[in-house]
Formats: C-alpha cells, structure tokens, sequence
C-alpha cells in the first residue's frame, strides 16, 4: 500500500494494482479492545474516488453512494420523478426482467434500495462476502442498465399512485408537505417530494431515462464502503460499478432560498381528533460558523434527548403531547429550524402558544449553565452511538462526505461541540428566534386558536 | 432515534416484528457462539453477547409481563406503566432518568408488547455500570406522585390519538384483532381501550409493578464492548442484591375456544386511501409450534407473502393487476398464539371482492401443490442471510436473544434455528399450508373509503385564515 498525502495522480501501472490511500485517520473515541476506525480514501484506476473502513471481523460489505441532485431536480410538472425512478431500479435491467432481477437478488441475498431527498438520490448496498461480485455485478446492471419496461413502469405508477392516495389522508404528511409548499412556494424546496396524483399520471419511461442519465454520473458522485474487503479489491469493484457512468452530472441550478409565510398559521381542514402541527423559522446554512452552535441549542430546546426544554414544558408538566421535537436541517440551498407536535383538537392552541412563548423566552435569556453543559456531554458522549456497526458507520461517514466536512470531521467534531459557549448560544438564540413569527400548519379541526399572533407587518 | 418514538408501543401482529427478523441464527455467525447465559441467584436471568467493533454497549431489561397480563378492566395499564418507570426513585428524581442517561452520553427508550415489557440503555462502556446501577434501582424502587401520574396519563391519550384515533387503518387493524380472538387477552390493544385508559390511576401502576416488576421475572442483556466477566460481576453487584418476589406466577391466559365461524370486519372511513383488505388467520406461535412448524410457516410466508418475488405480489400485482400491493407475513414471536396475515389493496376500480378471492386463489394452489424448489431454496437462502445481516447490530441482537429468551425458548432453540430452517421440507410446507389456511379461523377486514358526510369536511381545503 502506498500511503501519500498529496492528491497528485497516482501513476497508471501502479493504480492498476492498488488501489492509492490519499488519507488514513484513526477515530480518536476511547477504545478498550475496540480497535480504532480508520478511514482510508481509494481511489480507483479509473478515476472513481471513495472511503472505505475495513472491518474484518463480519462477512459483510456496506456501501452508500449518493448522486447530487435529488427531488429538487424534477421537472415542473413531472414532480416525484426522482421518487418514481428510486422506485424501478431493481425493476429488471440488462438482460434481466423485473422478476429475474428480484429473484436473483434473492437467491445472493443481496440488499438494494434508493431513495431521493431535496438535494440527493440515495443508493444503499449490502451483500455478504462470499456473493460480493455476484452482487456487485447485479447492482452495477441496475446503475448502468436499467431497463424501465413498461409494464414495471405502470406497476410502480399505481404503487404510487395509492401511496399518494394514503398520504392525502395522514395528517403528518399533509402538515409537512404544507408546511414546505407554504414555506417555499415557488421554489422547488416547496414541492411535493412524492409528486401528485397528476404530476405522477404524466411521469413517461422517457422522463425515468433522462433523470436517470443527467443525474447518474462521476462528477456528483460520493461513496462510501464499510466492511469485509481491502482498499485494492474495492478500487476494481468501484470501476466495475461507476467508471461507465458519464463524467459529468447535467444538473439544474437550485437557486437559494428562505423560508416565508403567506400566512403564519394555514389550518388544512382534516376529520381527525388530534390536531397535527409543523412549525419553522429560518436556520443558518451548515457552512455558517454560527451551525454548530444552532445545533447544540437545538438540542436544548426540542431535539433528542427526553429531557428538553419543549419535552419538559409540552410533555412532562402538561401531558399536551406524544410527541415533541425540534430539529436544525440544513439542505444544499436552505436551512430550517423545524419541529412537530400533535394534541387533541381542543388544546393544539396551547401547545403552540407554549412552543412560541418557550422560544421568545430563549431568545432573551438563553439557556442556564447546566443545560448548556447537559446537551454538550449528551452530545459528546453519544458521537460514538453512530459508529457501532457498518451499516451506520457507512451512513455517517457519506453524510461527512456529502456536507464536504473532511477526513477530519469525526475527530474535529466533539471539540467543535465543546467549544460552542454560552456566549454563542445567546447570541444564536437571538439570531434565530428573536422577533421571528412560527410559520406553523395545522391538520385537523384545531379549536380556540383564538391566541395566535396576528402576522408581523 | 426520534422523540416521537420514544416509550413506544411495540405492536407484534405487524410484519416489521415478526420472527423471521429476530430468530434465525446461523453456526456460523460470529454471534451464537459469542453468546453466554447464566442466572443470579435471586433468578435473574442474564445474557452477555460480546461485540468489540465499537467501544459501546447496549443495556436492556427484559420484563416478562405485557398487556396480555393485565387484570380485566384496566387495559393499557402495562404499557403506562412502562411511561411511568421515567419518574422518580428515592434515589432519582422525578423525570432525572432520562436526563441522567443523556448527560452520560447516552440514550434510552422502552416499549411493550402483549408479551413484554423492555428498557434500554445505549452508552459508551464505562458508563454501563450507571445505568445498570439505576435499572436495577427502579426495577423495585419505584415512587408515583400522583400529580405525575394524572400528566402522564394524558400523554397516553395523545399517545392513543396519534397511534390509532388519526389512522383508520390502525382502527381497522384493532376492530380485526378483537375479533380474530374470541376468549385471549391479545383481543385488547396493547396500548389500551380509550374510556379504560383514561381511569388508569396511580393505584393500578403500583399494584401492577409491584406484582410483576422483580429480578426473578426480568431478563438482562448486554450486548457491546464488555466480557462475560464483566457483566458478571456488574450484574451481582447491582441486581444480585434485589429481593425475588415469591409470588411471580406462570403466565396463564384464557385461551381460544375452537374457532367455528370466519368473521368479517368492515370499516368505511372518508380518511381511508384506496380500498384494502386484509386477513389474519390463527397460527401456533413459536412457543406452542410443533417441532419444525413454525420454521414451515415462516418459510411457507416468505414465498406466500414476502417481497414482490412472492406469490401474492406477482399473481394479484403483476400478472392479474387486480391490486396495487399484495403481501403477507407469519409472525411467531409470542406466548400464546401467532398470526398469519395477508393485505392488499385494490388497483383503480377494481373491487375488494375480485383481490379477496385473487387470495383464496393463491391459497388454493400453495395448499394444493405447495412450493417449488426454487422458491424453497430463496427462501431459505433469505433467512440465513437475515442472520448473518444481523450480527453487524449489537441492539439487533441484544433483541433477538432478550426477546427469544422472554418467550421461554432455550439458548440452544435460539441458536440452532437456522439449521432447523434447513431441515424444511416442501411436503411440510404443503402440510402447514393445508393446516392454518382455515377460515373458520380467520377474520377478513376491509377499509373503505367513502365520501365524508355533510359537514365533516375531510377534503384537503384551507380552513379560514386565523391569522
């Protein structure tokens, strides 16, 4: 193994063999006998670039890769395109039909699936060691050959079709999908990620294949592999699946954006005894040097741990809720600070009016020192949780691929956390809470809303 | 992990929870043989799986008491309870549990079945002996204020409300539950009827905990970076002290009269999507199976009913394109009796009737000429795979061996599993087809959408701006 730490190309002949380690690094959480985690960066003879951390002791290979470009790439009319096309790529390719493919990938036990979000198209691959090249061979058909035959077109059509239908009835998808077609309409962040039952009707086998070759390609591509096999054997499974892709992506500019209210509060008229709610403001984007701290304040107010401001107030004190909970989500061209809770019809009102008067609170007097230092150990401390197995190892390490964060991130992270002050997170408080109005939609038939705040001027 | 999910109902009947994903094992896992069992002497049983891939551990305990042991009259008593456990001991204040586990780092949760009770804790190493200090503290140290109690109440409310009270597909699932069992105690929702909820009292938590809340009727596992050693030592430091309850029972529940009628459930709803049907029939569970049946079902299942290979998918879907979607699953993993379930929903202007009978169909000719070969082969190839999948996740395991456990199965049931898969024949297959394809012992529901009536409302129209 070469180790270097230049980016220069690695010579012809010597790539052709091995595969070029550009980066080792050693994850630096306390370790009994857990070995520490190195993350190695590969790259293949032909060109394709990826992290691999070997692991040994299961006989199990996971691979992520995400293409740049998700739903936020449809074309007006045709939305849920990118959700259709994740839904037909193990629906028969090359030579093999639907069925054919299904049952082979049975007969490896082999695991394949895509998903689509605002800014990527997701793929996510396992196989036992002893399959690994059946598999890699069969998933390297569905990326390089999907076949998109009619009749699994129109089979997936109308699996869509009635998922759509079911959704129009859940009230969580409908407040959500509100809640961003209000809070970026106009924009493609504001679209239906599944499409409409119209948008679906007009999704064509030509519509599949043009999202599919301007958006599968080298370019905006990211990988990473997690498992039972070395950096040299790795280098020809990536060739095998991705040197054949076009080398660059033909991706639509997404403009930028911020979350906006028509309207502060949209009730969507909904039969249903629990009023289900989605409230936002806008957030700093990930590059922002105010993101971490956002992030650390989120866990104080409303993000996971059963012990938040939110939880204790809407939960513990008043019984208002199931559930509560807040998040900072950072997409390519926006960033939100969102949340979601459900209460019976009658006192949906109060638990919003609790949520904004919890919110101005924080903005004027931030948290206390303990709940400060509490989310910080929380956080520190649980980093580890996302590293117990391949398949999570995997996930995270794409997301620090996919966020450009560096080989470095996973030691740089909870010194970034640690380093957040109090300072920072009044001063973040304030930025993003501070005389802001809730963008807030409701789905049922919500009573006494009478204490809503009238819209800003 | 999402807050929504926290202290969550964990619902056997669906296909998610069947066996299928937590039982199989395979000699040659890393796991089995890692696997070590021993039991205190106040008859705690504890189980340590030793994964050293990362320096963290996961905490569970197993309690063997659910809504299936509730006393009449107080259904969702073992799942409040469960909320209940995250107040207050003489040595943590009310609420602190939670808060504790996360400034250690770590993260927590419970949940409950008709069968059991479990609580966990995941957490870098050197903080298990915390949190094993603080289970074995609320497993008989528990105190209930009962202002707490009335708050937490209404969260089971809202609890119910979000679960079951928005989704008529969830109502329709209960309605079928409670009629698929005629005399057990599986007909009553795990999280409970609502006006029976809603009297819960503080009273009926403590009796409940104090009478099935003791080391001799829990199971611990720990599962992560630790040794037997260890936990050995860890265990009778911290549970080896609790007292046994003299009075833990065998669990016996009222069982089914012979089954003589199919039922018929139907639900219309104006908040249904499109038209469905499902059927639950009666199944043995793992625990009351004969020798090799419950393996014949599972894989009788995984070609009837699992994925879009399957009979179900590929005759009603593909081929006759009668419905949309078609499945079905086998789930064993309880005391008393396990489910066979089929669902479908219909295409566009098909009627439920035509996907109704597209199911008897494919009954008719498994029970008629059984698998194939081929499908028999996948089949089995799936199971084995499911296993080998599964050692890559310490909580995967720490559940495949706490609930497996839980439900009386021995170590060597648990760990031999994979090989009783193998030893399935296609005659058995066929002959537990002809066996549990009964209608008699069936309940069939359909969920209909209708048109909402006068002045509900339900179509997807902005109310008045209240802004």
């Amino acid at each position: 193994m070469t180790l270097a730490t230049s980016t220069a190309p690695a010579p012809r002949a010597l790539a052709g063999l091995l595969a070029v380690l550009l980066a080792v690094l050693t994850l630096l959480i306390p370790s009994s006998k857990a070995e520490a985690m190195k993350i190695q960066e590969v790259k293949s003879p032909g060109g394709i670039t990826a992290w691999l951390v070997e692991e040994r002791s299961v006989p199990l290979i996971a691979m992520r890769f995400a293409f740049e470009g998700g739903n936020a790439q449809d074309p007006n009319g045709k939305e849920g395109l990118a959700n259709f096309l994740a839904g037909m790529l193990d629906e028969g390719a090359g030579e093999l039909t639907s069925k054919e493919f299904q049952e082979r990938m049975e007969t490896i036990a082999m695991r394949m699936s895509f998903d689509d979000s605002r800014d990527a198209f997701y793929g996510s691959f396992e196989t036992l060691t002893e399959n690994r090249d059946k598999a890699v061979a069969l998933l390297a058909l569905a990326l390089n050959k999907p076949r998109f035959d009619a009749d699994a077109v129109e089979r997936v059509r109308g699996q869509l079709l009635a998922g759509l239908a079911y959704a129009a009835r859940d009230p969580d998808r409908v407040a959500s999908e509100q809640w961003a077609a209000m809070a970026f309409s106009g924009h493609p962040y504001g679209r239906p990620a599944s499409g409409t039952p119209a948008s679906v009707q007009t999704i064509m086998r030509d519509d599949l294949a043009a999202f599919w070759s301007r958006t599968f390609a080298r370019d905006n591509l990211r990988v990473v592999v997690v498992g039972d096999v070395d950096a040299a054997t790795l280098a020809g499974l990536l060739d095998t699946l991705f040197a054949k892709l076009p080398a660059k992506a033909t991706l639509t500019p997404v403009a930028q954006t911020q979350p906006k209210a028509a309207e502060l509060v949209k009730v969507i008229d909904m039969a249903v005894p629990q009023s289900v709610a989605r409230f936002g403001l806008p957030a700093m984007p990930r590059k922002d040097k105010d993101f971490m701290t956002a992030f650390v304040l989120n866990t104080i107010v409303g993000g996971g741990v059963m012990s938040s401001r939110l939880w204790e107030e809407v939960r513990e004190k008043r019984g208002l809720a199931y559930s509560i909970h807040t998040s900072v989500q950072p997409y390519k061209q926006t960033s939100i600070f969102s949340g979601g809770v459900a209460t019976k019809n009658e006192e949906i009102g109060q638990s919003l009016d609790l949520i904004r008067a919890e919110l101005k609170r924080f903005a004027a007097e931030g948290p206390t020192d303990k709940e400060l230092a509490d989310a910080k150990s929380y956080l520190t401390g649980s980093f580890a949780l996302r590293f117990d197995s391949n398949a999570k190892i995997a996930n995270q390490l794409l997301w620090i691929l996919q966020e450009e964060l560096g080989l470095g991130y996973v030691d740089r992270r909870n010194s970034e956390v640690e380093a957040v002050t109090m300072a920072d997170v009044k001063r973040v408080a304030k930025r993003l809470f501070e005389g802001k109005d809730l963008i807030v939609t409701i789905v049922g038939k919500p009573k006494g809303l009478a204490a809503t705040p009238a819209k800003r001027s | 992990m999402s807050p929504g999910t926290r202290r969550l109902s964990l619902l056997l009947a669906l296909p998610l929870m069947t066996f299928t994903q937590s039982l199989q094992t395979l000699s040659a896992s890393p796991a089995a043989s890692r696997v070590v069992e021993f039991k205190l002497a106040n008859g705690l049983q504890v189980v340590v799986i030793p994964d050293h891939r990362a320096p963290v551990v996961t905490h569970y305990v197993w309690y063997r008491v659910g809504s299936a042991d509730e006393p009449a009259g107080v259904s969702g008593i073992a799942h409040f309870l469960e909320h209940l456990m995250f107040k207050s001991t003489d040595k943590i204040a009310s609420g602190d549990f939670s808060r504790i586990v996360s400034r250690l780092g770590g993260q927590d949760n419970a949940f409950t079945s008709h069968d059991l009770t479990a609580y966990y804790q995941r957490i870098s190493k050197d903080r298990l002996p915390r949190v094993m200090e603080m289970e074995a503290d609320r497993m008989v140290n528990l105190r209930l204020a009962e202002k707490e109690v009335l708050t937490e109440r209404e969260v089971i409310l809202e609890e119910r409300r979000s679960r079951i009270e928005n989704n008529p597909s969830s109502i329709l699932g209960e309605q079928m539950l409670a009629a698929l069992y005629q005399n057990h105690p599986y007909r009553i929702p795990i999280i409970g009827w609502m006006h029976e909820m809603a009297k819960l009292s503080r009273e009926d938590a403590i009796a409940f905990y104090k009478r099935f809340y003791a080391p001799n009727n829990a199971i611990v596992v720990v599962a992560g970076d630790v040794t037997v050693e260890e936990v050995k030592a860890l265990a009778e430091a911290n549970y080896g002290k609790l007292k046994p309850n003299p009075d833990i029972k065998a669990r016996v529940r009222p069982q089914e009269p012979p089954h003589r009628s199919p039922r018929r459930v139907e639900l219309k709803d104006p908040r249904a999507g499109n038209a469905s049907v499902r059927r639950y029939y009666l199944a043995p569970s793992v625990t009351n199976a004969e020798p090799g049946e419950a393996e014949a079902l599972h894989l009788l299942m995984k070609v009837v009913g699992h994925s879009s290979t399957s009979r179900l998918y590929q005759k009603l879907v593909a081929d006759e394109k009668i419905a949309s979607s078609a499945g079905g699953w086998y789930s064993s993993s309880s005391l008393d009796s396990g489910t066979i379930g089929l669902y479908a929903v219909a295409a566009q202007g098909i009627g439920l009737d035509k996907v109704e009978a597209g199911f008897d169909r494919v009954l008719a000719e498994v029970r008629e000429k059984g698998v194939t070969d081929d499908e028999l082969e996948r089949a089995k190839k799936a199971f084995i795979a499911d296993f080998v999948y599964e050692a890559d996740s310490q909580v995967r395991l720490a559940q495949r061996y706490g609930e497996g456990l839980l439900l009386g199965l021995p170590l060597e049931r648990l760990n031999s599993w994979p090989a009783a898969i193998a030893n399935v024949t296609a005659d058995d297959i066929k002959r537990v087809a002809n066996k549990h394809f009964d209608l008699r012992r069936s309940v069939t529901g359909t969920l209909i959408p209708v048109a909402p009536e006068a002045g509900s409302g339900v179509a997807l129209k902005p109310a008045s701006d209240k802004s």
